[in-house]
């Protein structure tokens, strides 16, 4: 009975964290509308200084000092970081914020480890709660039972700020309705400063408490924010009760969890998520989004399908790129398969994510089930290649099945958050599920047959299927069922009064998405010869948004241009700086701010500008392909 | 009653909001190719009213019935499959794509294509798409996109929108709302002789007095949820209470007045 008792106080602990995160992450979206990815990442740059710094000053006020002082500190990095970047995307779509944010995130990690290096640094123990005590023959850190008080006097605190300070007034009705707290003359953009830097304080504070418990680590980061987005979602986005009863419920389900399922502890969160998404799917204290008020976005061009000179050119392209085995060597084909295949998961994303208007943040996680699926059936079940790449890909169709059912219950952000913390799930599934998975060691020895060994047959199984499912996804688009998924992007509420039914069909496309990501993933299992965790980690995820992105999120060929582009430009940055992160993140805030049309998209407009009257195809697509020779 | 069951028929449609009555034992009936008016002051719960009909929202208690069939409680896109358009107050349109193609998708849903993975929606029944926009005088506009469009037009793509599963009944919240007085005009001359020749029965809420005494068959006027009147533009005119509450609010606070605002 003790030992439960003593698991339960521990999650208890953990919750306080989790909770100063949540809260700050969840105050910051009330007001500004962004979610904050970056959260994470000032959770673990707060850990870092108040390492620093407790080690640097001593004694009691020393430690507790560096403690808030560390906070104070990311809380002023947080306030550049809102006057130089965030201002200027508050009116872009809420994918494009959370790619900044995003973009913000990959830069924190090279620089951490720049600065701090990639070694785990243990800290010190907090002075006065370096004990343990005695509860029937269990011990409890006394630092634990700290953080368990902490917990409710920070929510307490920041109940009287919200409630008994005239800025608390301003940050609830902002919250309610900010156009309108603007146009009451209140200065919105120091409201939404300040209203950061509390938030990226809170963060940071949370990271800073952590250190007498847990190591510092680089990758901290991800962890955190993963568990944080679960947590806003359960607790409901905007609500700080809401995520001070989540953080709760999340850490005792991990502290229990870990009993009840040692190796997918895991799977108890996800469970409940699920139950609780079903039955409010705004969270336990969260609200419908109210219908905010359109801010002109990016103007769209009505999509048309290629004429048949546009055809041709695409055709003509296609070919040269079959040439590619004629005088390229073997390195460049397999560089050129591997651009084939995300192209494949490229096209697969812009489906859900153009098309459909659901912006998924883990559209990894189909790819690598795809790739596993093929390790299974080649591995344990013996079977020859074709059958594996035909049958391989369903594993992927049937996440996307399971998993797309709930996501489509929710839309934006909430959909974003969702399909990120799914892919997180069968990632943490695939590296904690050692028997099975071979966990981080991953599954090696995929071999292709003998009729696809070679680098140029590889190469033209790769490209074919490439223009195949680039062809047929294209063909969907412009299908009944294409219209009807825009359809439901453009207005849901049209869409209902004319007999759509919206989940059927968002369902439909995801779960198409989801397995056309899959084949990608099998022929990635092939070209690498072995799959890994990383194969369905966020990281890929972010890679394909990225490649969406880049070639125009509003265009219907852009996922392809944007695919070869980014993919080889990836390459040749990996091959060139160990700082790839730094780079890559730079990259993403860079097309975030001053490029969120794409490539495509921008060379329409020129297009368009230079012969008004002609309609605006994409006669681009000849010229990338021939890029990525 | 032997003869067939009207085309709609309300009863006793009844919504409430914590402790305010938005609806109140509403009840009334529309027979086919009939126009009728629901008029109110602001907040009469016009709108409430109207969402129960097809779906939007789900009535506390009461029934509509569609030709007898009970349709209380059913999804919009149900209601819709049944035979009823609708039209919305602000319009609801897909922006990115042409005004034909609007037109095409719920021609898509109607002819049930809509999981049709692999046929071409820009090709789809241009025929029919191309005739429905005529009807509204949209002919003309069919490619450009909708995103593009004057507010009236885009209230005239949305009759064609609502035409395009063949209802039996349309139902228009402020068809008229937003556009310039003469637009106003057109677009409901436009929607009555539809209604006439395709024998539709049309329910619409609207504000402007002169639109409702031109077109409507009937009017029924609602005030703080209740019915309170019902008949002939010139009978409806002509009720005191209607006066009072509705045309005559706050010119004169008499003991008449009072009567009529508190029932």
């Amino acid at each position: 009975m003790a030992f439960y008792v003593v698991q339960f106080l521990t999650g208890l602990a953990s919750a306080a964290s989790l909770f100063l995160v949540a809260s700050g992450l969840s105050i910051i979206f009330g007001v500004t509308r962004i979610v904050n990815f970056a959260h994470g990442a000032f959770y673990m740059i707060g850990a870092y200084i108040a390492f620093t710094l407790t080690e640097r000053l001593s004694g009691a006020f020393g430690f507790w000092g560096s403690i808030v002082l560390a906070a104070l500190a990311v809380a002023l990095i947080g306030v550049i970081v809102e006057m130089v970047l965030l201002r200027r995307i508050y009116h872009a779509p809420e994918l494009f914020q959370l790619l900044a944010t995003f973009g913000l995130t990959l830069m924190v990690e090279d620089l951490v480890v720049l600065i701090w290096g990639p070694d785990d640094l243990v800290g010190r123990r907090a002075p006065g709660f370096k004990g343990a005590i005695d509860f029937f023959g269990q011990n409890i850190p006394s630092y634990d039972l700290f953080l368990i008080v902490l917990g409710p006097v920070v929510l307490g605190i920041l109940w009287l700020l919200f409630q008994r300070t005239r800025w608390g007034v301003l940050v609830r009705a902002a919250t309610q309705d900010r156009d309108m707290v603007a146009a009451l003359g209140v200065n919105q953009k120091w409201l939404f400063t300040s209203v950061f830097a509390v938030g990226v304080f809170l963060a940071a504070l949370g990271g800073a408490l952590q250190i007498p418990r847990d190591a510092v680590h680089h990758a901290m980061d991800l962890r955190i924010i993963v568990e944080v987005f679960v947590v806003v979602v359960i607790g409901g986005l905007g609500s700080i009760v809401g995520a001070f009863v989540a953080a709760v419920l999340v850490s005792e389900l991990n502290a229990f969890g870990i009993l009840i399922f040692p190796k997918i502890s895991i799977i108890l969160v996800f469970l409940v998520m699920a139950v609780v998404l079903i039955v409010r799917p705004w969270g336990l204290f969260g609200k419908p989004e109210a219908a905010a008020r359109k801010t002109p976005g990016l103007t769209v061009n009505p999509w048309r399908p290629l004429t048949s000179n546009e055809r041709l050119a695409s055709l003509a392209a296609l070919v040269i790129a079959a040439t590619l085995p004629l005088f390229a060597g073997n390195y460049a084909l397999t560089v050129g398969s591997e651009i084939a295949i995300f192209v494949i998961f490229a096209v697969s994303l812009h489906f859900l994510m153009s098309v459909g208007g659901l912006a998924s943040f883990g559209h990894a996680a189909y790819f690598g089930l795809g790739a596993y699926g093929i390790a299974f059936l080649a591995k344990m079940a013996g079977l020859p290649m074709i059958v594996c790449l035909l049958l391989g890909p369903l594993l992927g169709c049937l996440g996307a099945a399971v998993f797309g059912f709930f996501a489509v219950q929710l839309s934006g952000v909430y959909f974003a958050m969702l399909t990120l913390a799914f892919a997180q799930i069968v990632w943490s599934i695939a590296f904690q599920w050692v028997n099975v998975t071979g966990g981080d060691n991953g599954i090696l020895g995929l071999w292709p047959s003998s009729w696809a060994a070679s680098p140029s047959h590889f190469y033209w199984l790769a490209l074919g299927v490439a223009a195949l499912v680039t062809i047929a996804l294209r063909a969907m688009v412009f299908s009944p069922f294409g219209y009807a998924l825009r359809a439901t992007r453009d207005s849901l509420l049209r869409s209902e009064a004319i007999g759509i039914d919206a989940k059927r069909i968002q369902w439909t496309a995801f779960v198409i998405a989801g397995t056309t990501a899959g084949i990608g993933g099998a022929l990635f299992a092939y070209l690498k010869g072995s799959v890994f965790p990383d194969n369905l980690g966020i990281s890929l995820s972010v890679d394909a948004l990225v490649m969406v992105l880049l070639g125009g999120v509003e265009t219907v060929s852009g996922a392809v241009i944007g695919a070869i582009v980014y993919k080889a430009l990836n390459i040749w940055l990996v091959s060139q700086t160990d700082l790839s992160k730094l780079v890559l993140g730079g990259f993403i805030m860079l097309i975030v701010v001053v490029f969120p049309k794409g490539i495509v998209g921008m060379l329409e407009m020129l297009a368009q500008r230079r012969r008004k009257s002609s309609p605006p195809g994409s006669p681009l697509l000849a010229k990338p392909i021939e890029s990525a020779e | 009653m032997s003869v067939a069951p009207p085309l709609l028929t309300v009863e006793g449609l009844t919504k409430s909001y914590g402790g305010i009555h938005a609806v109140r034992g509403v009840s009334f009936a529309l027979q086919a190719g009939e126009i009728l008016a629901l008029i109110g002051p602001n907040g009469a719960g016009k709108s409430t009213c109207f969402d129960m009909l097809n779906g939007q929202n789900k009535p506390d208690s009461g029934h509509v019935r569609l030709l007898g069939e009970e349709i209380t409680g059913r999804k919009p896109r149900e209601v819709w499959r049944l035979g009823v358009g609708r039209t919305f107050q602000i319009t609801a349109t897909f922006a990115t794509m042409t005004v034909r193609e609007n037109v095409q998708v719920a021609l898509i849903s109607h002819g049930r294509q809509l999981f049709n993975l692999f046929g071409s929606a820009p090709k789809f029944d241009r025929g029919e798409a191309g005739r429905l926009l005529e009807l509204v005088g949209m002919g003309g506009y069919a490619d450009r996109p909708c995103g593009e469009l004057a507010y009236g037009d885009l209230k005239r793509l949305e009759l064609a929108v609502a035409l395009a599963n063949q209802p039996k009944l349309l139902l228009m919240d402020e068809p008229t709302a937003g556009m310039a007085p003469r637009e106003r005009v057109d677009l409901m001359r436009l929607t009555a002789r539809i209604a006439r020749e395709k024998s539709i029965g049309v329910l619409f809420t609207e504000h402007d007095m002169d639109v409702v005494f031109e077109h409507a068959d009937r009017i029924i006027v609602l005030n703080r949820g209740t019915l309170i009147a019902e008949g002939s533009p010139a009978e409806v005119r002509g009720n005191p209470q209607v006066q009072a509450v509705y045309l005559g609010e706050g010119l004169v606070y008499d003991a008449r007045h009072r009567e009529g605002a508190s029932t």
